[in-house]
């Protein structure tokens, strides 16, 4: 019968876990930010004014970070989208006094909106700086309240959030893979900034299995991690020529 | 023999007398100053009310200085705090006996201290009203909090400090509540009896008490040491450049015992002054407590030149940021008013035996407490500055509403000390009468 078929392959593939993982090829990026806007849009982020952008309140939870190189006009300049980094040793995670945020069994640093307290002690633990915070309960001005992803919860004001992977189309990627009774596929997962990459810099996918493509670019030989002496175990692999 | 007792009966007398004279009455002077500190803090009411009503971005903190102005007052109202354990555990521990007119007034400094530093930690959360999530009670869906977190080791020590703090506060004051029910009228004469628990004098009672006190001494400079320890902790257990210091713990101890002494003097000066105490706050005590901050100042450059020395000679790139800000950047006037303030003054003041003088003391105790908050800003809001990745960098500024509850909390410390000092005898009078009778 169809029917147990789907079951039993479903339940294969739930024996599984995969550990999601990201790799980003910095001499493809070209610095074009198309990633930060798919991200706001897909995940709800709260837009900042200038006068906020300026004082250092501007949510994005995934940023080009610009490096220049070199003197003016002899000037290089690199970029480096910095997104919450999924460390497997996650210096955020134990300094949390209320357990908002852990690592889940795929392997992802989740933060739970209801439970934060708003300690802001993780964000201060990030190397990265990657993790935000509401300084107000959010609005949207009109008419771009609608545009809002039903999938994805409004964060309140007093909490923390930052990058999930794109959380929502994981769960959403495996709903419909289960629906079609086949295993969850390399690709069939695309976080926002992944799928809007125009230069195609970045792949996402499942770091255990060997024959992703991610974990192609991650044994790549111009593959490293950002920060990797603070030992915190990044998930996310940056490739870039040796200098 | 009774020609003998005759002249101490008359000495206890006089004491008790002068010890219970300021809680009677007050001044115009007293009134306008609990006047005005009542102004200053219902302002700060007023600004954290706003705060809680609009959101935490009323303040000034931002990517990436994420603890502010908040964080700062927290450390800095725990390290004033430490001024009542070492003075009076330690000279009740080693039975010195010019700490008489000195224990209570810095035992009181420890608890309105921490009550009002307890406050920082729950101004600061984004969601304040949460802030009993940190506390591990029993609940339907079994959630419990992450005692691998400093915070909350920090809450469980600051609440077992308070606890032991006011049980050490307290224990000191009954006899003396017992006297002042029997000279007093009206209700104080209840409440006063009400608090003595009703207090006869008898040698059972004193056996009991005095184990008590001395039992408490011990518990509560354990504590005292510990508590100041996790408060270091809240910055040396993360990866932050120069928060990640092996030496914070006993760095933030000595710092808040230097604070708290300086507090100290300047209580001291204003009771002595304004109470009309100088019969028993002497040029002596003054002294002593100069002594010790003196030797407090040059533990603190010990320990401020080891960590800077240290880090300067690293010469790691993350922390010679912070280390570069903080000696020749933005941060620079502050880190030298530090210096200034916390060494060099109380060095040449307090060092020239012939500056040593209550006034010099005083100015000391000012320049100590400008220089430890200096301190505090310094290590909280300069490491949040720079984060690892350079792209991240920032910079703050409190807001209004950062300086109001900051200015409150100053106000706060004055208007319950005010009102302290016209409820209790701020020098405990059997101590005297111990002396008289020994």
């Amino acid at each position: 019968m169809p029917e147990t078929a789907t079951t039993n392959e479903h339940q294969a593939g739930a024996e599984h876990t995969p550990r999601w993982g990201m790799a980003i090829d910095l001499d493809r990026c070209t610095g074009c930010e198309a990633c930060v806007i798919a991200c706001h849009a897909e995940n709800n982020i709260p837009l900042s004014d200038e006068a906020s952008s300026a004082m250092g309140r501007a949510n994005h939870w995934i940023r080009i970070d610009r490096y220049y190189e070199g003197e003016f006009p002899n000037i290089k300049v690199k970029y480096r989208p910095v997104l919450c980094q999924q460390c497997d040793d996650a210096p955020c995670e134990p300094v949390c006094p209320v357990y908002a945020t852990y690592q889940n069994a795929e392997g992802l640093n989740v933060q739970v909106y209801n439970r934060c307290v708003g300690t802001r002690y993780c964000a201060n633990n990030c190397p990265y700086t990657v993790r935000f915070f509401n300084w107000f309960d959010p609005v949207w001005p009109e008419p771009l309240e609608l545009q809002l992803n039903p999938d994805v919860s409004i964060r309140p004001g007093g909490v923390m959030e930052k990058c999930t992977f794109c959380i929502q189309k994981i769960q959403r990627g495996k709903l419909d893979a289960k629906e079609e009774g086949r295993p969850l596929a390399d690709g069939d997962v695309q976080p926002a900034c992944v799928q809007s990459c125009p230069a195609e810099a970045m792949v996402f996918g499942d770091l255990s299995d060997h024959e992703s493509k991610v974990s192609q670019w991650a044994e790549n030989g111009r593959a490293g991690r950002l920060l990797e002496e603070l030992g915190a175990r990044p998930r996310v692999f940056y490739l870039e020529r040796a200098k | 023999m009774t020609t003998l007792a005759q002249p101490i009966e008359r000495a206890h007398d006089v004491i008790r007398e002068d010890l219970l004279r300021p809680l009677r009455g007050a001044s115009p002077l007293y009134l306008a100053v609990v006047g005005i500190c009542v102004l200053i803090v219902a302002w700060a009411g007023y600004a954290w009310y706003h705060q809680l009503v609009t959101g935490i971005g009323v303040a000034g903190i931002r990517r990436p200085v994420y603890w502010g102005f908040y964080i700062v007052n927290f450390v800095f109202w725990i390290g004033i705090s430490h001024a009542g354990t070492l003075i009076s555990a330690i000279l009740r521990l080693t039975d010195a006996g010019w700490r008489k007119p000195v224990t209570r007034a810095a035992e009181a400094i420890t608890v309105f201290a921490l009550m009002i530093g307890g406050l920082f930690p729950i101004i600061h959360l984004g969601r304040a009203w949460l802030f009993y999530w940190l506390i591990p009670y029993p609940n339907e869906r079994l959630l419990w909090p992450n005692f691998r977190s400093p915070l909350l080791w920090d809450m469980t020590a600051i609440f077992g400090y308070v606890t032991g703090s006011v049980l050490y506060l307290y224990l000191p004051l009954i006899p003396d509540l017992a006297q002042a029910s029997a000279h007093t009228q009206g209700w104080r004469r209840k409440l006063y009896r009400l608090l003595s628990l009703n207090w006869k004098g008898s040698d059972r009672e004193w056996h009991a008490l005095e184990l008590a006190m001395k039992s408490m001494a011990v518990v509560i400079l354990a504590v005292a040491v510990s508590v100041h320890s996790v408060v270091a902790f809240d910055f040396s257990m993360s990866i932050a450049p120069m928060w990640h210091s092996t030496i914070f713990a006993p760095y933030f101890v000595a710092g808040a015992i230097f604070s708290g002494i300086a507090a100290l003097v300047l209580a001291m000066a204003a009771i002595r002054r304004f109470l009309h105490l100088e019969n028993y706050l002497r040029p002596m005590h003054f002294d002593n407590l100069s002594k010790l901050l003196l030797l407090m100042s040059l533990v603190w450059l010990y320990f401020t030149a080891a960590e800077h020395l240290t880090t300067w000679y690293g010469n790691e790139p993350l922390e010679n940021a912070v280390l570069n800000n903080r000696v020749k950047g933005a941060h620079a006037p502050f880190f030298w008013t530090m210096i200034v303030c916390n060494f060099v003054v109380p060095f040449i003041l307090l060092g020239i035996r012939r500056l040593r003088t209550i006034r010099t003391a005083v100015i000391c105790g000012v320049t100590v407490l400008i220089g430890m908050w200096l301190e505090r800003f310094l290590i909280v809001v300069g490491t949040l500055s720079y984060p690892a990745l350079a792209a991240a960098w920032g910079d703050y500024a409190p807001s209004w509403v950062e300086l109001s509850i900051t200015a409150g909390t100053f106000a706060a410390m004055v208007l319950l000390y005010l009102l302290f000092v016209k409820l209790f005898p701020i020098i405990a009078i059997w101590e005297y009468e111990h002396e008289a009778e020994g």
